[in-house]
Formats: C-alpha cells, sequence, structure tokens
C-alpha cells in the first residue's frame, strides 16, 4: 500500500501538493511534461524531502527514513547506470546478505540479461540498458519499483518488448510499481489505475 | 645532489598524501554540499593562488612560528615547514580540480545508490570517487607538481639550510646567486625530466581508465 497525504514540495513554477492512496499492483501517474510526476517519486524515494505531509508505504510513515533503509526500487529516466562498473557488479550493487543467488537468477532470467552480464555499461542498447536498470532495482527486493518513463528516449519497435518485460515483473516478480508516463496508451498496457497530474496536483 | 632531489620528492611526497584527504573533503564539502561561510571558505582555499608566495609563507611563519598560535609545534625552519609550505601552496589547485571533478558527476547516479541501500561512504568510495577519478589524479599531479616547485611560501618559512630544508628550487637559486652555473643547469635538467614524468604518468593513468560517463 502506499499512500501520500497532502505532500507538498515547492518546486521553481507551482508547489507540489499532492494526496492519493493506492493498493493496486500497478498504478500510473499520467500528466504532461514538467507537471511534477518525477518530483512525486523522487520524494517516494526518499530522493528529495517533503516540506509537509505523509508518505506512507505499506503503513509506515517513511518520511524520515533515509533513501537507503525505504526498500523502494528506483529506475529514474535516462541513464543511469554507473558506467564504470560491468552490468553485473551493477546487478549486484544493491545485493545484500540476505537476498538469495535464486531470486537474482529469477530476475536475470526474466528480464533475459544473463548475455550481458560480463559487458560494460557502454556496450548496451537503450533496450538492454532499460531491462539492466530493472534487474538492478528488482534484486534487491524492493517493495515498491518506482518507474519514471520507462520508455523515453528507445525507439517504438523497442517499446513493445519492454512493456512486456514489465508486465513479467509485474505478473511473475509481483512487485508493486507506479509507472510515470506522458503517454496514456502506453500506461494502460501496464497498470491497473491510473491517476492524472497537473501542476503538482492530482486531478483524476 | 641526490640528497637534495630525495628530499625534495620526499617531502613533496609527504605533502601530496595530505593534500589528498583534506583537499577530497574540501572538494567534496563545496561540490555537494550548501552551508553558511562556504564562499568565505572558497576564497580562503584559493588565496594562495593569487597572493605572492613569499606573503603566504609570511603568514605561515606568524602562525607557525614561536610567538604563533602553532608555535609549539616547533617546525619553523625544520623539514616539515618544507611540507607545511607545499600543502599550503598546492592545495588550492588540487581543490580547483577535484572540485570541478566531483561537480561533473551525475548526482543522479548518487541518488541510484542510495536507493540500492548503500551508505553515504559507499556513494562517495564506489560512485562519487571513481567517476571523478581523472579529474582527482588530475588534481593530484598538479599538486604534486606544485610542491615540487614550491619555492616562495618555503624559504621564508623553512629558509635555506643545506641538508635539512634545500630543495631542489631553493638548490637551483642558491647555486645561480653562487655562479655555480653549470650545477644550476644539471638541477635544472633533473627538474624537467621529474616534470616530464610526472605528466607522463598522468597521462598513462586516465587514458587507461575508461571515460567515467557524463
Amino acid at each position: 500500500m502506499l499512500a501520500l497525504d497532502r505532500v507538498r514540495l515547492p518546486l521553481a513554477h507551482f508547489e507540489l501538493d499532492v494526496s492519493f492512496e493506492t493498493k493496486a499492483r500497478a498504478t500510473g501517474i499520467f500528466g504532461p511534461s514538467g507537471s511534477g510526476k518525477t518530483s512525486i517519486l523522487e520524494l517516494i524515494a526518499g530522493i528529495r524531502r517533503p516540506e509537509s505531509g505523509r508518505i506512507v508505504i505499506d503503513d509506515v510513515v517513511v518520511n524520515d527514513v533515509p533513501a537507503r533503509k525505504r526498500a523502494v526500487g528506483y529506475v529514474p529516466q535516462g541513464e543511469s547506470l554507473f558506467p564504470h562498473m560491468t552490468v553485473e557488479r551493477n546487478i549486484r550493487f544493491g545485493v545484500r546478505d540476505h537476498q538469495t543467488e535464486n531470486f537474482i537468477q529469477r530476475v536475470v532470467q526474466v528480464l533475459e540479461i544473463a548475455p550481458l552480464m560480463r559487458r560494460g555499461v557502454g556496450a548496451l542498447s537503450g533496450g538492454e540498458a532499460k531491462r539492466v536498470a530493472l534487474a538492478r532495482a528488482l534484486v534487491t527486493s524492493p517493495r515498491l519499483l518506482l518507474l519514471d518513463e520507462p520508455l523515453a528516449g528507445l525507439d517504438r519497435p523497442l517499446h513493445a518488448r519492454v512493456i512486456d518485460f514489465l508486465i513479467r515483473v509485474r505478473d511473475e516478480l509481483r512487485v508493486p510499481m507506479l509507472y510515470v508516463s506522458h503517454d496514456p496508451a502506453e500506461l494502460q498496457q501496464v497498470v491497473s489505475e491510473t491517476m492524472v497530474i497537473e501542476r503538482g496536483t492530482v486531478v483524476g | 645532489m641526490t640528497s637534495i632531489v630525495v628530499f625534495t620528492l620526499w617531502c613533496a611526497a609527504i605533502s601530496t598524501a595530505i593534500v589528498i584527504p583534506i583537499g577530497l573533503a574540501i572538494s567534496w564539502a563545496l561540490a555537494r554540499l550548501r552551508w553558511p561561510g562556504k564562499s568565505i571558505v572558497e576564497t580562503i582555499v584559493a588565496l594562495p593562488l593569487v597572493m605572492p608566495p613569499v606573503a603566504t609563507g609570511l603568514i605561515l611563519l606568524k602562525l607557525f612560528g614561536r610567538r604563533g598560535p602553532f608555535g609549539f609545534l616547533e617546525v619553523v625552519f625544520t623539514w616539515r615547514a618544507v611540507v607545511i609550505a607545499m600543502i599550503a601552496m598546492s592545495t588550492p589547485l588540487f581543490v580547483r580540480s577535484a572540485r570541478v571533478a566531483l561537480e561533473e558527476v551525475n548526482v543522479r547516479y548518487e541518488h541510484v545508490a542510495r536507493t540500492l541501500g548503500a551508505s553515504e561512504a559507499r556513494v562517495f568510495f564506489a560512485i562519487t570517487l571513481p567517476l571523478a577519478f581523472r579529474g582527482i589524479i588530475a588534481g593530484t599531479v598538479l599538486a604534486l607538481a606544485r610542491a615540487i616547485g614550491e619555492f616562495g611560501a618555503t624559504i621564508v618559512v623553512a629558509g635555506n639550510i643545506p641538508g635539512r630544508t634545500t630543495t631542489l628550487s631553493l638548490a637551483i637559486f642558491d647555486r645561480i646567486q653562487l655562479g655555480k652555473d653549470s650545477e644550476a643547469y644539471r638541477l635544472l635538467v633533473i627538474s624537467v625530466i621529474i616534470a616530464f614524468v610526472a605528466l607522463w604518468i598522468n597521462e598513462a593513468i586516465v587514458r587507461r581508465r575508461p571515460n567515467a560517463g557524463p
């Protein structure tokens, strides 16, 4: 369960003021560019702190929980893989002792990453890089996965393939996800409920 | 002559070994944090770059002299004063280079590392530092070269005591003063070789390391 209760954050041109609650396995946030979608994800991930309000994940208020202890997987828009590491080192970066090798292998299998493991990040295509970033977030066993425009920057033919992987993550790995996009058609394929945001406020 | 070269390299190495951690801490605080008095610290750190080295030496003499606040350390006119002068003169160069390198590391990588459970120390050592590697190496070489060539501050705070505080630069000056031109030229050639080797090693390290990304 994820809930934001009057979460406020001043942005450059308006103030973010968001309240919503969702228990869906996949929730979408739709809105035009610059409407505050990414800021919402950053607040939930713990990268930014709200000025006021409460962020609740699985019945726990996480406002004062640092990002590293929130167990929230975050796949930001654009390039985010550590460029000085191989794919395997990227994927294992967040692995803690209690995580089983079996789960890591399952994620690698679901996202079809095994052949990429020894490659450098620079040798990956856009679609491959997205899958690796997804895998890196997933192997930490997050209780929530935040996806910021996961198809941005990818060629059209790749969209369906990445969507297919996201659906497999949702159905096979059963990780709840919050999916941000400015494309309603893209959201419809993955999420079961969608919020619309405009100028920092949920409008529908 | 060998002892002068060894002494200079030894002092410069100690100075650089001290400058790196201090300079990294200052650079990181300037690049990543907002805090009151930041601009004052920025100015103080940059001061030795624009002040005459002799003036910096005089400040050090006042600070470390017998009646100064750090007089109890009794470093003036010893090899330790040579190292202190080198630190004072090379820290600004290191900080300028390291700060730019740290600022160029995309904070997105650091944010993602934190969401993956990394502590602040791990974020710095596993993400920020390797990505800023080139700039930090360049800063280290600059600091080392500056330390080896240090003259003005050293002569004020450490003097030019043969066998105790005479560095390569001081020795060259000394030989010129005494009209020992051939010895001065020999020391000059050694200086050029040291500078060449330092820059060559720098290039080799930076070239071997793949670009650390945007």
